[in-house]
């Protein structure tokens, strides 16, 4: 297990100080996290990492994952698209069998002091808290800007009942009588998706996957999601090929609440047709190495997504001090600030563009990708997360703009 | 001599809920976004981009620049001079004006494209005591040297601007104790100008100065 002073040599002795320093505050309270996957996706991958840390710090942190039929996860799925502004229909019945899921997990679950839920699949658990009096966070992980009207009137009337809710970027802010914490997530810079690994490594991964390190390579990792857009990727990737050599790369995976993956891989390998430069690549969930060599092996890495959370791959990419090009849209521009940090993009025209100024101007794209790397430690590893989920804590129990402790 | 306590601070963000697509509306969320917001708005970028100089502007110029295309009002507004104010409200009154200057000299009105509105939020900010108290100079370097960023933060551009104490806590506590010429170093400095490692090492090498003179 990775303990938190693990950390300081990295973020400074002082940023690790200070976790501890907040812990104290929290000191008898228990912290439930609850939701609907233990693995697979960026919310158990935060989990995961998260909850031992807080517990090295002393927080009485604890992790619920829901149990659910497939009838649920296909409703939540449904959930899932139509918060990102797909057209979706969700029946009455369908709702009813969505809370009586969640009525059911609630009577197995001993809640703690703060009830930290995270995303919709769990949010009807909130019903139970007139019983309890106690604290509920509601961390809303997605895409929050186009929700199908629908699908949010039935998810208000349960997100007005906590005492805050969590979004990951401004931009997903909602009229709520509730007060509204922006926390965006991060990534873990010991892991194995982002720990140091040598050349011979990446050597030998881009070997095994054919891909030749001594030419251009230009990567997206993310699961295949139509919302990623790698048919817009490949579209970018045939516009600029005509003036720059170039391989792409598109490799990613799934996650268990995930049923659409297998099918939007192979509607890009149909699209990536006999191009031997195109390498689609399906990763099982153990591929962190391999994701960690593709990033570091890479000359320009994409994350051209239409709709994003947050986007994750884009912070492990600039932590690699890699130049990255991403879709203007969810966290994308909390992470890259355009021409500063990275390159912010509209259009699959724009994306071409972008790509071909970086390859040719190597220099421009390394200082880019060394300032990304720099923005992303000060605000985008597991720490910062860490101090800003304590913070969220703490906050419940005090009011006003400045808070002495 | 009196101590000197290091505290630290942290700070929640806000989101508001509300969204400007063009200048006139930027304007309206300005006149009326609570103090918290207007700190927020003209501090993010000096807290993110800390190893960055220049770094980028505040977030309004940043938006009207990036997102609007407008280069002359963006120029006007990155341009404000943070450490002449003393108060948030006076911050706010010098970007109204400036707005509300440029809107009435005829500019045209560009909308944004949906989903680049600029999303007002605001700052939480939780300060806490480190175990830090510097008894005099040279402890006070000691400690200076090996705190974080935050704390450096705090006692800088919180102090004077969101606490509303007038001037930096550094300078203060010089005064009180007799180093007035060091206060007054430390006084001028612009803290806006630096990032926030060479405004520690600035202030690191004018306490250096001020013993060997």
């Amino acid at each position: 297990m990775i303990r938190i002073e693990e950390y300081a040599p990295i973020v400074g002795e002082a940023a690790i100080e200070e976790l501890f320093l907040l812990a104290k505050h929290l000191q008898g309270k228990m912290i439930q996290n609850i939701n609907s996957t233990a693995v697979g996706g960026g919310v158990a991958e935060i989990l995961t990492r998260m909850v031992p840390l807080l517990r090295q710090l002393g927080v009485d942190a604890r992790w619920n994952v829901i149990k659910g039929n497939e009838k649920f996860f296909v409703i939540t799925k449904k959930f899932h698209n139509g918060l990102h502004g797909v057209p979706v229909s969700v029946t009455d019945e369908e709702y009813e069998a969505f809370l009586e899921v969640n009525r059911e997990n609630a009577d197995q679950i001993n809640f703690g002091d703060v009830v930290f839920i995270h995303d919709p699949q769990p949010i009807g658990l909130v019903e139970r808290r007139k019983d309890l009096g106690n604290n509920w966070l509601w961390r809303c992980h997605i895409d929050f800007s186009k929700p199908d009207p629908k699908i949010w009137k039935f998810l208000e009337r349960f997100v007005v009942c906590y005492d805050s809710a969590v979004f990951s970027a401004p931009s997903f802010a909602r009229n709520l009588p509730i007060p509204q914490v922006l926390i965006p997530p991060s990534i873990d810079p010991l892991s194995e998706k982002n720990r140091e690994i040598p050349e011979e490594t990446i050597d030998s991964v881009f070997d095994r996957f054919g891909i030749n390190r001594s030419r251009p390579v230009v990567t997206q990792i993310s699961r295949f999601d139509y919302l990623k857009d790698p048919l817009g990727v490949i579209k970018a990737y045939k516009i600029a090929k005509k003036h720059v050599d170039m391989q792409l790369v598109l490799a990613g995976g799934g996650a268990t609440d995930d049923p659409e993956g297998p099918a939007i891989m192979q509607q890009v390998q149909e699209e990536a047709g006999k191009d031997k430069d195109i390498f689609a690549l399906f990763l099982p969930p153990s591929s962190d190495l391999e994701i960690n060599a593709l990033q570091r092996g890479s000359t320009v890495i994409l994350q051209k997504s239409l709709r994003e959370g947050f986007g994750l791959t884009v912070s492990e990419a600039l932590w690699k001090g890699k130049p990255t090009i991403g879709g203007a849209v969810g966290g994308i521009p909390l992470q890259i600030t355009h021409k500063y940090s990275g390159i912010l993009t509209n259009s699959i025209e724009g994306t071409a563009y972008w790509i071909k100024q970086l390859i040719n101007e190597p220099e421009y794209a390394r200082k880019l990708g060394a300032n990304g790397r720099e923005h992303i430690k000060n605000n985008f590893l597991v720490t910062r997360h860490i101090k800003d989920y304590l913070l969220l804590f703490i906050s419940i129990f005090h009011q006003g703009d400045v808070v002495y402790l | 001599m009196t101590d000197f306590r290091f505290y630290v601070k942290f700070d929640q963000t806000l989101l508001l809920g509300q969204k400007a697509c063009n200048v006139p509306g930027l304007l309206e969320g300005i006149k009326s976004a609570p103090e918290r917001c207007i700190y927020h708005h003209t501090h993010r970028f000096l807290q993110q981009h800390h190893y960055l100089s220049p770094e980028p502007p505040n977030d309004f110029a940043y938006w009207v620049t990036q997102v609007l295309g407008d280069r002359v009002l963006g120029e006007q507004l990155s341009s404000v001079d943070t450490i002449q104010f003393d108060s948030i409200s006076g911050l706010r009154d010098r970007f109204v004006a400036l707005i509300e200057s440029h809107l009435s000299s005829g500019a045209k009105i560009a909308e944004c494209f949906p989903g680049e509105e600029f999303h007002f939020m605001a700052s939480r900010t939780f300060a806490a005591p480190t175990p830090y108290i510097a008894h005099n100079l040279s402890e006070f370097r000691d400690i200076l040297q090996r705190v974080s960023i935050s704390t450096l933060y705090y006692h800088i551009f919180d102090a004077k601007l969101r606490l509303k104490r007038g001037e930096n806590d550094f300078s203060k506590w010089f005064d009180s104790n007799g180093m007035s010429a060091l206060a007054e170093a430390v006084r001028n400095l612009d803290p806006y100008t630096y990032t926030l490692e060479g405004l520690r090492k600035r202030i690191l090498a004018l306490t250096k100065k001020y013993d060997s003179d």
